[in-house]
């Protein structure tokens, strides 16, 4: 029991100390490649109004700190940032922290809802191909699974919009819930669940295959090492030797990939968020872009790093449960 | 990633030169590959269809040249119909090969060569540099890529060489850590030793010395970096921030979606030619991967 308070101990420290200087290196590459944009929020806000004189376009930039030197600008962005105040979006006219605030559950949901449904499915799909290995269940499943790892997830997502909103009518293919209704308990869960369904079938499609590939190959991997004749010489049941044995060592190399691919799975969320029309912060992050509103994209790249960085520490303390001898560095 | 340990001897068997009985060995395991052989007919076919696309379809591929919205087989002189604005699916899915190949390669050739330079020197030297160019590689991978893509999109404009070159960027992190484990395992081996004790410069060693050893995986990783690099742009014309000038299967999506409920073949035509695009390549990847490496299982 120590050990593992031991061992969270550990990771959350090295979490907490490896925070800050991938959150300042992210700031600081952030900061410079924003530099290289052509254009900045005034120009885009005066190219909406339309009748924007240089003097207002100054006196925006001045307001926002856009007139000041680089350098001076990032100290003062770090400033704020030391007291959790990400600035203003100039776009919205908002705290960037609120709006973030706003769309982060969002977010939240979906990566989760999307990550689950890809384990779940990868795993067992491999699972599924590893104890049928070069049968027709395996063959099948091969074919399905290069077939995800080849589509792009939005397109998936389109297609099933055309089959289960348009043909079928089951799901709804816009939003996150349903307007103008006050739910509560089962109903509550089940509405939401309807809306979450198709924007993580659609951003959990490639990882699906990736994992049931990494399963597959784990599990034929571990079948031939010998603590499995030990289990099978001990009488264990053949489940219990899949499920504990085999299935346990073959999740490894299934955690450390999805450390690996978090950072690829929140990017498409972008696309994903903008074919349902989810609020969530991929639609931020691009409308951010679109504005030139650097403050406000500064805010979601920082806020998804984080939320990768805590993700992957999450994994770190799920490896130590699937196998203990792994260290904590 | 302990499992990789164990099959890292595997390319060492590949040092070149090849004899020729290693070689002829290695082109009949190729011709009984069924995924790599029907992986590089798919390609082909699709290169082929890249290359005659101004001669099967002469005239711009963004000019009116129909009604609006016919169907597939509705008009026989349009068999795959024509979109929103009458232009023929057909003449633009097959200069869309064209865009969609040329940007993976490309992607996939700036993802290569940074990936390379930058796992080869922190795997080969070690220390500082390594730990330095470790923390470079987790902070890209850190941030989210298809942001990343977006960000350095912007920065530029959306033409054809910024767009290669910001996928290619956001791509790398995944091959320098292919390439400096590779390094790290073969540094320590015999035949570096001995190239070491001749006096051999570090340059001569990492190109002449342990590149040919670590190729394999490294040509493997290049069609799947090449597959997710037509993925990546596709999903970013889809969201009009592609080359405005370029038919590409992405937009050709995009454009469509509009049209989803009632006129969903628009969107599923060039879906599909992505799909089956990325698909012959991941086939070329994983066949590729049994003939270099015959002991690993795993992608």
């Amino acid at each position: 029991m120590m050990g593992v308070l031991d061992r969270t101990g550990t990771i959350l420290r090295r979490t907490a100390i490896q925070v800050l200087p991938t959150m300042v290196g992210i700031i600081i590459l952030c900061f410079f490649l924003l530099q290289l944009v052509p254009g900045d929020v005034a120009d885009v806000l005066a190219g909406e109004s339309g009748s924007a004189t240089a003097e207002t376009m100054a006196a925006l930039r001045a307001r926002i700190g856009l007139d000041q030197p680089v350098l001076t600008q990032l100290v003062t962005y770090l400033t704020n940032l030391a007291q959790l105040d990400l600035g203003r979006s100039a776009r919205f006219n908002l705290p960037v922290t609120q709006l973030i605030a706003e769309r982060l559950p969002g977010t939240l949901l979906l990566m989760l809802s999307a990550l689950s449904m890809a384990l779940v499915f990868g795993v067992l799909f491999g699972w599924i191909m590893a104890v049928f290995a070069g049968r027709w269940p395996d063959r099948l499943l091969q074919v399905l699974v290069l077939v995800f790892y080849s589509t792009p997830g939005f397109w998936i997502g389109l297609m099933a919009i055309v089959l289960f909103s348009v043909k079928l009518g089951w799901l709804p293919s816009n939003g996150s819930m349903t307007v103008g209704v006050t739910l509560s308990g089962w109903d509550l869960i089940a509405d939401r669940a309807k809306y979450l369904l198709l924007p993580s079938l659609a951003m959990a499609s490639f990882f699906i295959a990736v994992y049931a590939r990494l399963t597959r190959a784990a599990m034929l991997e571990v079948q031939g090492q010998d603590f499995m004749r030990t289990a099978a010489a001990k009488g264990l049941h053949p489940a219990v030797i899949q499920f504990r044995h085999a299935l346990r060592n073959a999740l490894i190399p299934v955690t450390t990939m999805v450390g690996l691919h978090l950072g690829n799975l929140l990017g498409g969320a972008v696309v994903v968020e903008t074919v349902y029309g989810w609020p969530g912060m991929g639609r931020l992050a691009l409308e951010a872009v679109l504005g030139r509103d650097f403050n406000l994209l500064l805010g979601v790249l920082l806020l998804s790093s984080l939320l990768v960085i805590v993700t992957n520490a999450a994994i770190d303390l799920l490896h130590g449960w699937l196998d203990p001898r792994i260290e904590a560095h | 990633m302990d499992g990789s340990t164990s099959a890292a001897p595997a390319p060492a068997a590949i040092t070149t030169p090849l004899r020729p009985a290693v070689r002829g060995r290695m082109v009949r395991a190729a011709l009984r590959n069924p995924s790599l052989m029907i992986g590089v007919l798919i390609l082909l076919a699709v290169i082929v269809v890249a290359i005659l696309a101004p001669l099967l379809f002469p005239g711009d591929p963004q000019d009116m040249v129909a009604d609006p919205t016919l169907w597939p087989g509705e008009d026989p002189q349009y068999p795959l119909g024509t979109d929103s604005l009458g232009r023929d699916v057909a003449a633009g899915l097959a200069y869309g090969a064209r865009v969609s190949l040329l940007m993976g390669l490309a992607a996939a050739v700036i993802g290569l060569v940074i990936g390379i330079a930058v796992g080869a020197t922190g795997g080969f030297f070690g220390g500082w540099v390594d730990n330095v160019l470790v923390r470079l590689t987790e902070l890209f991978q850190t941030v989210p890529t298809f942001l990343l893509v977006i960000v350095i999109v912007a920065i530029g404009e959306p033409s054809a060489p910024v767009i290669a070159w910001a996928i290619g960027l956001a791509a790398w992190p995944g091959v320098a850590r292919l390439v400096r484990a590779q390094f790290r395992s073969l540094r320590e081996t015999d035949f570096v030793m001995a190239a070491r004790a001749l006096g051999y410069s570090a340059p001569r060693i990492i190109l002449r010395e342990i590149m040919p050893s670590a190729l394999a995986p490294i040509i493997v990783a290049t069609s799947v970096l090449m597959a997710n690099a037509i993925l990546t742009e596709a999903g970013l014309s889809f969201l009009n921030m592609g080359d405005p000038n370029l038919m590409s299967w992405g937009s050709m999506i995009g454009d469509g979606r509009a049209l989803l409920r009632t006129e969903w073949y628009l969107t599923a035509l060039p879906g599909a030619a992505i799909a089956i695009t990325v698909l012959s390549l991941n086939l070329v990847g994983d066949g590729l991967n049994d003939v270099l490496n015959p002991r690993s299982g795993q992608a």
